[in-house]
């Protein structure tokens, strides 16, 4: 399902960025195809937004090269900001003005005039669903309004590249499914889209993956890579009654790495499929009922949570 | 003492003309873990403040550990935590003073200070972080210390408004162990979450809709009310699957879930039509699954909520 067409957008190698004593990226390296969409996930903290700072010219890498649109992110960071767009978790847009108004706000800043503009505005209005409250307050807006506006205006110069920094948090589930119905348009259109989320049913929309921990890129690939390649041991789905005495008896079990709520159910990490029956076992003699315990596909959640914890471990 | 920890009739809370909630009413047993959902606006933050006492409502009533929330509000304050979206930390305070400030302003007896202190401190994994500065935590332990400041006074009742909402998913659950040991421990969750999976690990849900009441029953039962049938789908390319399937008649709405399609069907039989309409594309798989609590939250947003 890629939508990679050969040629690179973002190519990054061996970037770090230093503050002080602190490291806050740490020498990585990738490359984005055109027209993908790419996601960059990670605790807070860990180098994603300092990352997507350098990409889009606005702070200076300490060491390493890269080039967004084919242009050098050190040397031609003026060139970088009139083709790409970027959205922060903030939004930006100013709430004392009209929808239209922050549309043209936007388009003066990125030179976008006259029938440009108006064709632009057309386009956003459209395509954000926002026609019937043009004239509205943006401060009188539902954040998922407000969200599309901010989408539309990061777009108003007609970029080759956007990069999406938390674009999805504090809005409602829907509001999400449509926000993500509009990136995948644009990137139907050949737009790359180089996004940060914590919602991992999110990061199954795109088509590849890095996971930032502490500066480094400790996974990359697409979702089903990461789910089927990346996490050591065995994942148990468990349904139990109660779930409650259920987790907490196996979270003292020594062959249990890690244990979670996954909705209703727990998902449980062992060695290997061959320590499900002492699992079974174990919550039998605590008097729990086992409704199903088999091993099953990981989500991204477990993923992200088992490299992270691993990745501490060898630290 | 009664069962019942939070019941509300007929609750009412209007702006000038806009109306944030219009008369909602319901119960929550005491040591229930009871999630309120809904789309951004439909009154979930409105009843939490309303319930926590800080807005005054404009009808109905609301008692909660059986007092009334707008006449007895003195006597309930120390008895219940809120913890809003934005709780206000301290940034240029330790995390240590943080907990000793919030346990001044609930008037926790001096003596029960330190030793509720400690036990928090514990209890949220932040000992090691005691004397950093609120504003160097991260997002998720910042999380925390505002659940561990809410939980200073020990109350029985918890109000959380996304209490988990832009953070991480290894702090996610760290953050839901520590909420599954108060609730073991007796204390009542009233909860927001834009996670369905969050929502799915509660007792009970109650799903509001502009202002009102959609539905409200525990996940299976939301799950089973569900008209029509939920296919999945798995085909290529997934967007020309949709927009095929968006299109057939008998098919109420179709959402993208990462690589896989949920396609609502108004009746049960229509699988054969959906398999039809597929030639010509790679079908990888198609089954009729369950619906998940994301999927009744689809419907209702899709204004089909209201049975």
């Amino acid at each position: 399902m890629t939508r990679t067409r050969g040629e690179a957008a973002v190519t990054i190698s061996g970037l770090v960025k230093t503050f002080g004593r602190f490291t806050a990226v740490d020498q990585i390296s990738l490359t984005v195809g055109r027209g993908e969409i790419f996601g960059f996930l990670g605790a807070n903290g860990a180098g994603k937004s300092t990352t997507i700072r350098m990409l889009c010219g606005i702070l200076a890498p300490t060491a390493g090269s890269g080039t967004v649109a084919g242009l050098d992110i050190v040397r031609e960071t003026e060139q970088i900001k009139t083709r790409i767009g970027y959205m922060s978790q903030r939004f930006s847009l100013y709430d004392d003005l009209t929808v239209t108004e922050n549309i043209e706000f936007f388009g003066e800043i990125y030179g976008v005039y006259g029938a440009r503009l108006a064709r632009r505005t057309a386009w956003i209005l459209a395509m954000a669903n926002l026609r019937e409250r043009q004239d509205s307050l943006t401060g009188e807006l539902a954040m998922g309004w407000k969200q599309r506006l901010a989408l539309g205006c990061a777009m108003v110069h007609e970029p080759e590249m956007l990069f999406l920094d938390e674009p999805t948090a504090g809005v409602d589930p829907a509001s999400r499914r449509r926000f993500w119905e509009l990136i995948y348009a644009a990137a139907e259109q050949g737009v790359t889209i180089f996004v940060t989320t914590h919602y991992m049913d999110e990061a199954e929309h795109c088509d590849r993956l890095a996971l930032m921990h502490r500066g480094r890129i400790i996974a990359l690939g697409t979702p089903a890579e990461l789910k089927d390649g990346y996490m050591a041991g065995t994942l148990l789905e468990v349904r139990a009654e109660p779930v409650m005495a259920a987790l907490e008896r196996l979270s003292s079990l020594p062959a249990v790495r890690e244990v979670a709520l996954f909705g209703s159910a727990l998902h449980a990490v062992v060695g290997g499929p061959d320590e499900a029956d002492d699992v079974r076992a174990a919550l039998d003699a605590a008097g729990i009922r086992v409704e199903r315990l088999a091993p099953a596909r990981p989500s991204l959640d477990d993923v992200f949570v088992a490299l992270i914890e691993q990745a501490e471990r060898g630290a | 003492m009664t069962d019942i920890a939070i019941e509300i009739q007929g609750l009412r809370k209007t702006y000038g003309e806009l109306v944030a909630l219009a008369g909602l009413s319901l119960a929550v047993a005491r040591g229930e873990v009871f999630a309120l959902l809904g789309p951004d606006g439909a009154g979930k933050t409105t009843t939490m403040r309303l319930l926590a006492g800080i807005l005054a409502p404009s009808g109905g009533s609301a008692r909660v550990l059986g007092l009334d929330v707008f006449r007895q509000a003195e006597g309930l304050k120390r008895r219940i935590g809120y913890m809003p979206q934005r709780f206000a930390l301290y940034g240029d305070l330790t995390v240590a003073e943080n907990l000793r400030f919030f346990a001044s302003i609930y008037g926790v007896p001096r003596a029960e200070r330190l030793a509720r202190e400690a036990e928090l401190l514990e209890f949220s994994r932040l000992g090691p972080f005691r004397d950093r500065l609120a504003m160097y935590l991260s997002g998720g332990m910042k999380q925390k210390l505002a659940l561990a400041c809410t939980l200073m006074h020990s109350p029985e009742v918890l109000f959380l408004d996304e209490p988990t909402a832009g953070v991480d998913p290894v702090s996610r659950r760290e953050f839901w162990r520590i909420l599954y040991r108060l609730a073991g421990q007796g204390v009542t969750l009233f909860l927001s979450t834009p996670y369905m999976d969050e929502a799915e690990r509660c007792a009970r849900v109650a799903m509001l809709d502009r202002g009102g009441l959609a539905l409200c029953g525990t996940p299976g039962e939301l799950k089973a009310g569900l008209r029509g049938a939920i296919l999945e789908v798995i085909a290529e390319p997934p967007r020309e699957a949709k927009a095929r399937l968006a299109a057939l008649p008998g098919v109420r709405d179709v959402h993208i879930f990462g690589e896989r399609l949920h396609v609502w069907l108004e009746t049960p039989d229509a699988e054969a039509t959906v398999a039809a309409a597929l030639d010509g594309l790679t079908l990888i798989a198609l089954r009729r699954i369950a619906p998940g609590l994301e999927d009744v939250f689809n419907a209702l947003a899709a204004g089909e909520g209201e049975a």
